[in-house]
């Protein structure tokens, strides 16, 4: 096996140093009756060319080569060439969990980067080193709001990500805290009389997604007033961030939690991405996961650490703030490669951009159907709704491979046949026209009838 | 190095060079330098602020601005201060830092799987599908369990779906039941797991040979106990040899065995949960199926399980239609819900089911002797310098005690931070709690003869270190680019971010705050 370096000589020169007869000597602890005396039932053992032909194979009956108009939480950006280069670095992909300051002050230095990048972005004071994904890290800033706050009531705005709010009901359903949904309003907005009403002084949070999950910007600090007159955290979770480029930051918020995967990090089919949680300083003790903190050696250098882990699980077992360890480290680095590559100005201009191609979009596919809270300031992702049914419009798109926009019936039947589209700065003039051509087709002809 | 007289002994492995210095990004930040290039936008351009109104961005964040050379010297230059298995024997108890080919890496950034969008049409995702579907098989006979999910991200998540799903379970027979029981030598992830999802836990005292008391077990399962928790091989390294003993006394209560896989590279190959009595288990794919640390992630935890418990399985799934193709699905009434958004990490997926095509069932079982080999080699020749806490047989894995250099004032942490001067990461340091002072040493099946004489050389000689020359253990890292950080006053005055100069004009000096 080409990954096993040791010769059966060797194997044998070991085995009688140990004092073992035989390898299986090692195993004998094992009871007999539990040892498996046959192959295992999986593919032989294969070729690297093979192994590749294999994956080859796989991806071509994926989608190659389509025009996808696709975004709702996971999103198509522009990865610069050098993210790859440097994660795949050995002293970056195969190091592990920094605990050992002297000689990991490189994933350290990268993580400090990191953290201090995510508060420039939220306008936060503290970021942590990262969550799995966006989902799970808006579900830990449930319980960390709950937490905080020592009450239980929590509200959601049913236009955050349908699958966040699944994720959050599941962390939720052990942990003697209820989530309640708020409806949007007409503008698709959360609906703010609503909220108003449905905040107490039982409230332990409001958590609502911007941009939510139809593109469209809240209006955090009135979002804010409201939770916090009844003494409520405000959570903001944030599934495409390159919106912050552009968007003005939820300086309002307690805690914001951010999916960071449109910063260079591959669709990957879902994963793995990068959440991140954001707060004020005086939620501190109450984050979870990883931080990394300044400090100095014994000769008054600055140096890196792991830090205030006592609100971590391996100190602190059923106390701890979360039951997280392994976080999403590598993916964090490409982040942060991202962002330095694009830096201050850089942000700006690729947000811009993206706002410009979705304008683009917007217009162009709305002539050819009803473009929803259409005068509610968004960000890259819009609603059309259509006469045709989505299935039939993306079956017909699919012909001319474009993956049409998502078909949200499943999640806002009151919505009819409205479908979620995005276009980011990858999305070309030529793409948005040819799909606009497509949808306009059916439109037109049952204009005539 | 350290001034002291006596024995200093001789780092076969490494010879010191130079390393780099470099600032934080922010710091070598000046106005106007960019490392990007967009294309042409190729429609009209629009305003902000009239799009936008007042959720329009007025404030530029302070993020570095720098030239594509600079980036790749910077973080090139980071990557240098830090220890890799690519670079040596990584022996760090429990984390089974085992090498992690590149033709996993490879793969898995195919334009098909890479650029792969969640939400594309099931008939444009059948590639991803296959995938999903040949690794849960593969995982599925290697634990010898009849269900799988691969949703979880890490091996705590994998825990906490794991279980949910006890719960799940108990409430289906009318009681979710109160309590978790723990051995004192679990991770500190399974206590924490138990708490979220609303379990008291109780702690199970482990005996003399570090493994579980099946009588005090016996004697504390009850009505109200939902579940063990169990590591095995235990964190120790040690197979529980009464394994059908304990699954026996839980199952005759109605409770469940919760295997917690963190050390399934002992076992892969040679034994499977499933034949054993475990009814629930999760697998971290980035320990046992070399998918890459990263520097602490990303992860992937998969949950397996015995049919019973099938129907409590996270949504989605993967699924055989009627037609003969795959599909997703969520028909799953009982299921504890969805754990993450999406299917997983699927980009670990891709890479441990090309670790496991590349192994085959020879190279499996092979890869399992040759980790417990290691170990056991490890433990012949230090045993006689380093006490031996417990004398039971050990597996892929062994623990120590620093129990013999504490008389010279030397802990643990110290003999970890000298290990650094001879060229190696450290082993894992005071864990498991059972262990006073443990040195968890798991070399796992990647160390060739040379790299493990080495590192048993280094130990042997750090050990006499200890007998004739404690301070230069005690105060070591001497080769590293800093010394022993100060924790205690990071923890008590957090500094956690940069904080730049006021105005974004000012000319940094980087050479004075370079180190």
């Amino acid at each position: 096996m080409r990954y096993l370096p040791k010769s059966d000589a060797e194997r044998a020169a070991m085995l009688r140093e140990i004092g073992a007869e035989s390898i299986d000597d090692l195993f004998s602890v094992i009871p007999e009756e539990y040892r498996l005396t046959r192959d295992l039932n999986v593919p032989r053992q294969m070729g690297e060319s093979e192994i590749i032909d294999y994956f080859k194979a796989a991806a071509e009956k994926n989608a190659q080569a389509y025009t996808s108009f696709l975004g709702a939480g996971a999103y198509h950006h522009y990865r610069p060439v050098i993210i790859d280069s440097l994660v795949q670095r050995g002293e970056f992909l195969t190091s592990y969990t920094p605990y050992q300051a002297e000689i990991t002050q490189g994933t350290l230095q990268a993580i400090f980067e990191f953290q201090t990048m995510i508060c420039e972005l939220t306008g936060m004071d503290i970021a942590n080193a990262s969550m799995y994904d966006g989902s799970t890290g808006a579900a830990e800033a449930v319980m960390m709001a709950v937490r905080v706050t020592g009450r239980d009531d929590v509200l959601v705005a049913r236009t955050t990500h349908p699958e966040y709010r699944e994720v959050m009901h599941t962390y939720a359903q052990h942990q003697g805290h209820e989530a309640h949904e708020i409806n949007y309003a007409p503008d698709g907005r959360i609906d703010l009389a609503a909220l108003d009403e449905a905040v107490t002084d039982q409230t332990a949070c409001v958590l609502v997604q911007s941009p939510n999950f139809f593109g469209i910007v809240e209006d955090i600090p009135a979002i804010a007033d409201i939770a916090h007159e009844k003494g409520a955290l405000l959570i903001v979770s944030i599934a495409e961030a390159v919106s912050l480029g552009i968007v003005r930051p939820p300086v309002e918020a307690d805690i914001v939690s951010i999916e960071a995967q449109s910063f260079g990090v591959a669709l990957s089919y879902g994963g793995p991405y990068c959440g991140v949680l954001a707060a004020k300083e005086k939620y501190l003790r109450q984050m979870p996961g990883r931080l990394v903190g300044e400090t100095k050696d014994t000769e008054g250098r600055r140096g890196f650490v792991l830090t205030l882990s006592t609100r971590e699980q391996h100190i602190r077992r059923e106390k701890a703030t979360s039951n997280i360890c392994t976080n999403q480290a590598l993916v964090a680095l490409m982040t942060t490669i991202f962002l330095t590559v694009y830096g201050k100005q850089g942000m700006r201009e690729l947000a811009l951009q993206n706002l410009a191609k979705a304008k683009y979009a917007a217009d162009a596919l709305g002539k050819y159907g009803k473009l929803l809270f259409a005068k509610t300031p968004r960000f890259h992702e819009f609603v059309l709704q259509t006469e045709e049914t989505p299935s039939r419009m993306n079956a017909r798109l699919m012909e001319k491979k474009i993956i049409g926009g998502l078909d949200l019936r499943k999640w806002y039947p009151e919505l009819g046949n409205a479908t979620l589209w995005c276009a980011t700065e990858l999305t070309t003039k030529q793409q948005i026209d040819a799909a606009a051509a497509i949808v306009a087709e059916i439109s037109v002809a049952s204009a005539a009838r | 190095m350290a001034t002291t007289n006596g024995f200093v002994g001789t780092t076969r492995k490494v010879t010191a060079h130079l390393t780099q210095n470099e600032p934080l990004s922010f710091e070598k930040s000046s106005p106007g330098k960019k490392g990007y290039k967009l294309a042409p936008l190729d429609v009209p351009e629009v305003d902000a602020t009239a799009l936008l109104g007042s959720a329009a961005r007025d404030t530029e964040p302070m993020l570095p601005e720098l030239s594509e050379i600079e980036i790749i010297r910077h973080f090139t230059r980071l990557s240098t201060w830090n220890y890799a298995i690519d670079l040596g024997m990584y022996p760090l108890g429990s984390c089974t830092m085992k090498y992690n080919p590149r033709v996993n890496e490879f793969v898995s950034r195919l334009e098909g799987i890479a650029e792969a969008h969640p939400y594309q049409p099931e008939r444009l995702s059948r590639g991803a599908m296959v995938i999903i579907k040949l690794l849960k098989d593969c995982l599925i006979e290697i634990t010898g369990m009849d269900a799988i999910a691969l949703h979880p991200a890490a091996g705590a998540h994998g825990e906490f779906t794991g279980i949910l799903m006890t719960r799940a379970y108990h409430q289906s027979k009318g009681n979710p039941r109160k309590t978790i029981i723990i051995p004192d030598s679990a991770h500190g992830t399974n206590p924490a797991t138990a708490a979220s999802c609303g379990y008291q836990v109780v702690n199970l005292k482990s005996n003399a040979q570090g493994g579980v008391d099946v009588a005090a077990l016996a004697q504390m399962v009850n009505e109200d106990t939902a579940a063990l928790m169990l590591t095995n091989p235990s964190t120790i390294g040690v197979f529980e040899g009464e394994i059908h003993k304990i699954a026996d006394v839980l199952h005759d209560k109605g409770a469940l065995l919760y295997m917690d896989g963190a050390n399934m590279n002992a076992l892969v190959g040679k034994t499977r949960p499933g034949d054993f009595g475990v009814d629930v288990m999760h697998l971290n794919l980035h320990k046992t199926f070399s998918t890459p640390h990263g520097g602490g992630g990303p992860g992937c935890g998969p949950v397996a399980c015995k049919q019973f418990l099938e129907p409590f399985l996270p949504i989605p799934f993967v699924t055989l239609g009627d037609d003969g193709l795959l599909h997703w699905s969520s028909d799953r009434p009982q299921t504890v819900g969805r754990v993450r958004m999406f299917y997983g990490n699927f980009g670990m997926f891709v890479r441990a089911l090309a670790y496991i095509l590349a192994n085959g069932p020879d190279g499996l079982r092979q890869t399992t002797e040759d980790a417990v080999l290691n170990a056991n080699y490890i433990r012949k020749k230090l045993e006689d310098v380093y006490e031996l806490p417990y004398s039971t047989p050990s597996m892929h894995e062994v623990v120590f005690s620093d129990k013999r250099q504490t008389k010279n004032g030397v802990k643990t942490g110290d003999i970890a931070k000298r290990l650094i001067d001879y060229g190696f990461h450290p082993y894992t340091t005071s864990f498991p709690l059972i262990v006073p002072g443990a040195l968890m040493i798991e070399p796992t099946e990647s160390e060739s003869r040379e790299e493990l004489d080495l590192f048993v050389d280094a130990m042997r000689q750090i050990a006499r270190e200890v007998d004739e020359n404690p301070e230069l253990v005690t105060s070591a890292p001497h080769s590293t680019r800093i010394s022993r950080l100060d924790e205690t006053t990071a923890a008590r005055k957090p500094i956690l971010r940069w904080k730049g100069p006021e105005t974004d004009t000012v000319e940094i000096d980087t050479a004075a705050k370079e180190w």
